[in-house]
């Protein structure tokens, strides 16, 4: 009777979890799936082929933007990481009490203005009668106004800006869990300050630079408003390809197929990194 | 021997803001001895530690290792290891990479640090281990390699900040034996910190005692237990019966004393000069005192008097009797002799019992 009443349990205690799973993410991902294998022969005349999926590697545009987004993101996550770790380094270890309270809140306020928000503070920025520009006139340094959205650096600074928490915050978490005294053995016994940090900081921190990395590498990926905003109609992301099949195109079969690509080849990259950094997903995440 | 003390401190202070932890702290440690510092916690002695080991800087003073001046010494380039609290072992590393990694940092050749390594865990007990994960150790194995990693490096002092107080108590009787053995196979001079009074006593050559940032007295084991010089080390050290007393009389080096409840008691003055009417501590070892049921044994002893057993505290060999004074109602610890022949003692009984003047350390009061 115990038993059962306690299994009763686990399954409520389980069932919103299971309902969220499979009402809002695994449905979808089957109709969508389904959607992706329907080719259009007439008009309302559909086929099961995998014609959509061979569109995207006869058409080099198509894969070409898709290597270019995974790139960017690559990019963005390594820029990421690479700011975002003497922040993590510096809230972890060389704050405490009140400080280290203030400057963490400090990375999350900017998470309280909506994304589209925080986009436009950057074109407000960068644009050609932007502040900085105009900034720039007035000191003299350059003659007319400088146009310094629309490229690709715009779209790598939104990514970084965008995503800077989502790395900052497991880093923290991590580097706050290596103890000081490790850090002291560590100079204690003749180290220098780049050996204890690639042999005692950083294989500490792995499993934070890790989740960090995957969650960045797949927010940018995804990223749909910062590159159409910030890198204009060129931008040239994957997912404004999928966007315009959908809503431009009403091509939803061929959107559908994008979806899983970019699903698909995402993983294959986290994979990919996981394997060259010779860690394991789950020893990630039991941290 | 060289004559110049591996580690010296002249006169070294170190102050937090408006808090003085170590005021003017001099001594100094001949090579190849085990110096223990003994403090109680807050004392200041791991601060000590740590500005020799070069992790804080002092306020004043200096500190010299084999002569040497190290006040400009970051801590990666002065010649002392430390073995830490929680040992801090890498647990990223195995433990041949754990013992490896100071001589990884100096730049020695590949070949020549595994020799290194396996050697020094061979002394360690630890020969074969050196691929095996840190996390695969027992606590005692942990502090083995933790001292193996230090001494790898051959560091002219090795300091230890209370490396047994996580183990427990078996374990730890232990180590104090394998600590001191391990410290004369390598010869090198030990500095270990402990509020732990045992561990101090059991293991040093030296014991500097140490409190609110001062050393009170420094000596070895045995003078620090016979011949306290502070009411500070008196009670500290070893255990004993504090009671408060004003002199009465003072002549030839004997102090006769009263008690605030009218008992009479009489001690040595070791030149402290005590004069009549100063106000003094009474510090007596339980082992001190002589018990007996029949009061003409003890006469002609100094200190006698008359108590009803209160509590007996059976502990084996360290067996204590407390005791009431039936004259001033004082409690008394006494040490049972190991003999049995007080073993049928109950509560309640009376017992007589007497100590000698020379037993009797007399301290003028500090303060209020």
């Amino acid at each position: 009777m115990k038993s059962d009443k306690s299994k009763l349990t686990f399954w409520l205690l389980l069932s919103p979890l299971i309902l969220w799973l499979a009402t809002l993410i695994i449905l979808p991902h089957i109709g969508m799936f389904f959607v992706s294998l329907r080719e259009k022969v007439g008009v309302r005349e559909y086929e099961t082929s995998f014609a959509n999926y061979a569109v995207f590697f006869n058409e080099p545009l198509y894969w070409n933007t898709f290597a270019r987004t995974a790139y960017m993101s690559i990019a963005a996550t390594l820029l990421t990481l690479l700011i975002g770790f003497p922040i993590a380094y510096y809230i972890a270890k060389l704050t405490r009490g009140r400080t280290k309270t203030t400057l963490f809140l400090m990375c999350l306020i900017p998470f309280w203005v909506s994304e589209l928000v925080r986009t436009f503070g950057w074109m407000i920025l960068l644009r050609e009668t932007g502040v900085i520009s105009q900034v720039l006139q007035y000191a003299g340094l350059v003659n007319g106004p400088v146009e310094m959205l629309y490229n690709d650096a715009a779209i790598m600074t939104g990514l970084v800006y965008t995503s800077m928490l989502f790395m900052v915050v497991p880093l923290v978490t991590t580097l706050d869990s290596l103890d000081d005294s490790l850090i002291e053995a560590g100079y204690d016994l003749g180290g220098t300050s780049f050996s204890i940090l690639r042999e005692i900081v950083i294989p500490h921190a792995m499993p934070g630079i890790v989740s960090g990395c995957i969650v960045v590498f797949m927010l940018s990926l995804g990223n749909y408003l910062t590159p159409i905003l910030l890198g204009g109609k060129d931008s040239l992301w994957f997912t404004g390809l999928i966007y315009s099949q959908f809503i431009t195109r009403f091509n939803w079969e061929l959107g559908s197929a994008f979806g899983f690509l970019l699903l698909g080849l995402s993983s294959l990259i986290v994979f990919l990194g996981l394997k060259l950094s010779g860690q394991s997903l789950s020893k990630t995440m039991a941290r | 021997m060289s004559s110049t003390p591996d580690l010296e401190c002249r006169a070294i202070s170190k102050s937090f803001k408006e808090f003085k932890a170590v005021r003017d702290v001099s001594f100094s440690v001949p090579q190849g001895t085990f110096f223990s510092i003994l403090g109680p916690s807050g004392c200041g002695k791991t601060t000590l530690l740590r500005m020799i080991a070069g992790f804080q800087e002092p306020t004043s003073g200096d500190l010299l290792i084999k002569g040497r001046s190290m006040l400009d010494v970051a801590p990666n380039r002065r010649p002392v290891s430390m073995v830490f609290q929680h040992l801090a072992l890498f647990p990223m590393m195995s433990i041949g990479a754990n013992v490896g990694f100071g001589l990884r940092q100096r730049g020695v050749n590949k070949a020549d640090i595994k020799k290194q390594v396996e050697a020094v865990l061979e002394r360690v007990g630890l020969g074969g281990t050196s691929d095996r994960a840190v996390s695969s150790l027992s606590g005692g194995q942990k502090q083995r390699v933790a001292i193996a990693r230090c001494m790898v490096l051959e560091p002219d002092v090795l300091l230890l900040d209370e490396p047994l107080g996580a183990l427990d108590l078996k374990l730890r009787e232990h180590m104090k034996i394998e600590l001191k053995q391990l410290q004369s196979e390598f010869n090198t001079t030990f500095v270990y910190i402990t509020h732990d009074q045992s561990e101090a006593l059991v293991m040093s050559d030296q014991i500097a005692v140490m409190n609110h940032g001062v050393f009170e007295q420094v000596g070895t084991a045995k003078e620090l237990y016979y011949e306290p010089k502070t009411a500070f080390v008196a009670g500290f050290v070893g255990e004993a019966n504090r009671f408060h007393a004003t002199v009465d009389s003072a002549k030839n080096g004997i102090v006769n004393l009263k008690t605030p409840e009218g008992k009479t008691l009489s001690g040595l003055d070791l030149g402290r000069g005590l004069t009549n009417g100063s106000k003094v501590d009474v510090f007596v070892r339980p082992e001190a005192v002589r018990l007996s049921r029949n009061a003409k044994d003890i006469t002609k002893m100094g200190n006698t008097g008359k108590g009803t057993v209160e509590n007996v505290l059976f502990n084996g060999a360290n067996s204590q009797l407390i005791l009431r004074d039936a004259t001033n109602g004082a409690p008394l610890n006494v040490a049972l002799p190991q003999t049995g022949e007080f073993r049928d003692l109950v509560v309640g009984d009376n017992v007589h019992f007497g100590w000698e003047p020379e037993q009797t350390r007399c301290f003028e009061h500090q303060g209020a």
